[in-house]
């Protein structure tokens, strides 16, 4: 069920990748980031916390512990 | 001279990591190729996010976004960080996993059983290490044309530059030809990794990662800090009518190809040097970190790169004749940053994102050499230890020389970044190869070959189309788009098709083979 969860997060995270609003925009966030590269910087930022909560709730403890198990095999 | 002598006692520092990890070796052939399967989460952090920033992510990143603008980021940078950790964590791990039961080092090993077939590790081998070699090629290239900028005006009379058609001095008077400082990075990576094995890469990259990625902070507070703080730098930008263009994506990038670059960051699936880099982890709890801080990580260094690449548009204006986008950073840290022991520390920085890169393609090379051929055709008993790792030293050498001849001969080609993208693009290609190998029970030997045939015959003819053949006057694109997309998403299309139309009509793998791969 996390796995299911932690895909669909990830397709919407690669929809929101395609930020059309931002294609003409010139605007300087905080007065020097133009508006399309911090939206962007904030992905990364929000990527990295999509990957944080992957890792704490579908973590792939089965392969782990095949890997643990097997050795050598 | 400050800069230089900087640069050189970086380098020094460099051989001594060398000689000081040869110290921990454990004289097997596992300790030399995979450092005994024994690395924690820090290093492979920094050894894997060292190996993914090449030359192409400092230098071709700012020349790009001095060309094209600030979706430069959104193409490479934050499509990385998404599809990048995706790679680590779906593919990266169970391949550790595989690596640690079944003690395979590298891919040709694993995909020979996975297949049962012999001949599609003979078909792999080569195809991975023509496509390591253009990779090779941006980072060598990249040294030698960073440091001539970096070093402009120290030595004069040794390397003089004929002045321009203006009558000005040329910017480059002086400095290290490429030809040399390509030579020395070539050299000093052999040295580490000849010495240190896979041991000596990781530590260096290790080293060679926070030096990158601390002197870009300092290069880029520096270069806002003289263009009047980051608020006159962007605003520069939109005041002039060459840059302006470049602070959003309207007119410089299409949205097909802006999303269709989504399939170049896979390529770190099937990156030889990555899977060995994989195999070293002690646990798989060990990718935890890469897997989160990947993406920041990245964005610290592309994000001040771009900005970097921006203002250069408002600073430089338009590149004169025969100079490349590629020798904006070094201009900008040459002409921006008047402190000699700032410019040699970015110097360092800029070389060691290069040279982090390198090592592990040198590493990955002769380990496939002595173990996809030699051991191979010849048996696991028939040499010792230090006799692989003998074969090992002598095939990267091989490598490297024809890889260092061929950048003399490419250094001066406007394609050398674009020789990157289609390296990118050939191994993207093969990741549904990958992924069927580790998630399809179903999927095939004749599927598998299928897919890299029709990857190779693909990418041959695309390839041949964007770089070879000679392109009609007034294009109105350098970039070779099908449908607006990148070439990659063609490739990556044909070869899942082929992948599972030809899966679906074969004979499968036997029920132990998949017993042996599957959870």
């Amino acid at each position: 069920m996390n796995t299911k969860i932690a895909i669909a997060v990830f397709v919407v995270l690669a929809i929101l990748h395609q930020d059309d609003w931002n294609w003409d925009n010139k605007t300087l966030w905080l007065g020097f980031m133009p508006a399309g590269l911090g939206y962007h910087a904030l992905f990364s930022i929000t990527v990295s916390i999509f990957w944080a909560a992957v890792n704490r709730f579908a973590w792939p403890h089965r392969i782990e512990a095949w890997a643990d198990e097997g050795e050598g095999k | 001279m400050t800069t230089f002598y900087i640069l050189v006692g970086y380098l020094a520092l460099l051989i001594g990591l060398g000689l000081l990890s040869s110290r921990f070796f454990k004289g097997t052939s596992s300790d030399y190729f995979v450092v005994s399967r024994s690395v924690g989460s820090f290093l492979l952090l920094m050894s894997i996010f060292g190996t993914t920033m090449t030359g192409f992510a400092i230098v071709g990143s700012t020349a790009k976004a001095y060309t094209t603008g600030v979706g430069v980021y959104g193409l490479m940078a934050s499509w990385s960080g998404l599809i990048h950790s995706a790679v680590f964590f779906a593919v990266g791990i169970r391949l550790w996993a595989i690596g640690k039961r079944h003690g395979y080092l590298t891919q040709c090993e694993f995909f020979r059983d996975r297949f049962e077939s012999q001949g599609l590790g003979y078909l792999l081998f080569p195809i991975l290490v023509l496509l390591v070699i253009p990779y090779l090629l941006v980072g060598v290239i990249a040294a030698g044309k960073f440091i001539q900028p970096t070093t402009a005006g120290l030595f004069p009379d040794a390397f003089p530059m004929p002045p321009l058609p203006n009558g000005q001095p040329h910017p480059l008077n002086g400095g290290i030809p490429p030809w040399l400082g390509s030579a020395v990075v070539c050299f000093i990576v052999l040295f580490y990794v000849f010495f240190g094995g896979l041991r000596g890469a990781v530590w260096a990259n290790t080293f060679q990662t926070i030096v990158f990625m601390v002197t870009g902070v300092i290069a880029f507070y520096m270069i806002s800090k003289n263009l009047g703080g980051l608020k006159a730098a962007s605003e520069s930008v939109l005041a002039s009518d060459f840059a302006s263009a470049r602070a959003s994506r309207e007119g410089m990038i299409g949205k097909l190809e802006f999303l269709s670059y989504c399939f170049v960051p896979l390529s770190v699936g099937m990156f030889p040097h990555l899977f060995q880099h994989w195999l070293t982890a002690k646990s798989a709890k060990s990718f935890k970190l890469t897997v989160v801080a990947h993406p920041v990580f990245i964005m610290i260094v592309w994000l001040p790169c771009i900005l970097i690449g921006i203002w250069a548009a408002a600073y430089l204006g338009p590149l004169g004749e025969g100079q490349s986008p590629n020798s904006v950073l070094g201009r900008m840290v040459g002409q921006l940053v008047h402190s000699p022991v700032l410019s040699g520390l970015v110097g360092a920085g800029v070389l060691a994102a290069i040279m982090s890169s390198l090592d592990s393609q040198f590493m990955c090379l002769g380990t496939m050499f002595t173990n996809d051929i030699v051991v191979r055709k010849f048996g696991a008993d028939r040499f010792s230890d230090s006799q692989k790792i003998l074969i090992a030293r002598g095939f990267i050498l091989l490598v490297v020389g024809i890889t260092y001849l061929l950048s003399l001969w490419l250094m001066n080609s406007a394609h050398v970044f674009d020789l990157g993208v289609w390296c990118f693009s050939g191994f993207a290609g093969l990741f549904p190869l990958i992924v069927g190998a580790l998630y399809w029970k179903g999927t095939t030997a004749a599927g598998a070959f299928a897919s890299v045939i029709s990857v190779v015959v693909v990418w041959c003819v695309l390839f041949y189309r964007d770089i070879i053949a000679v392109k009609p006057a007034g294009g109105a694109s350098d970039e070779l788009l099908i449908f607006g997309m990148m070439p990659v998403a063609i490739i990556v299309a044909v070869s899942t098709l082929s992948l599972v139309v030809v899966s679906l009509f074969t004979r499968k793998p036997s029920d132990e083979t998949i017993r042996k791969f599957f959870v």
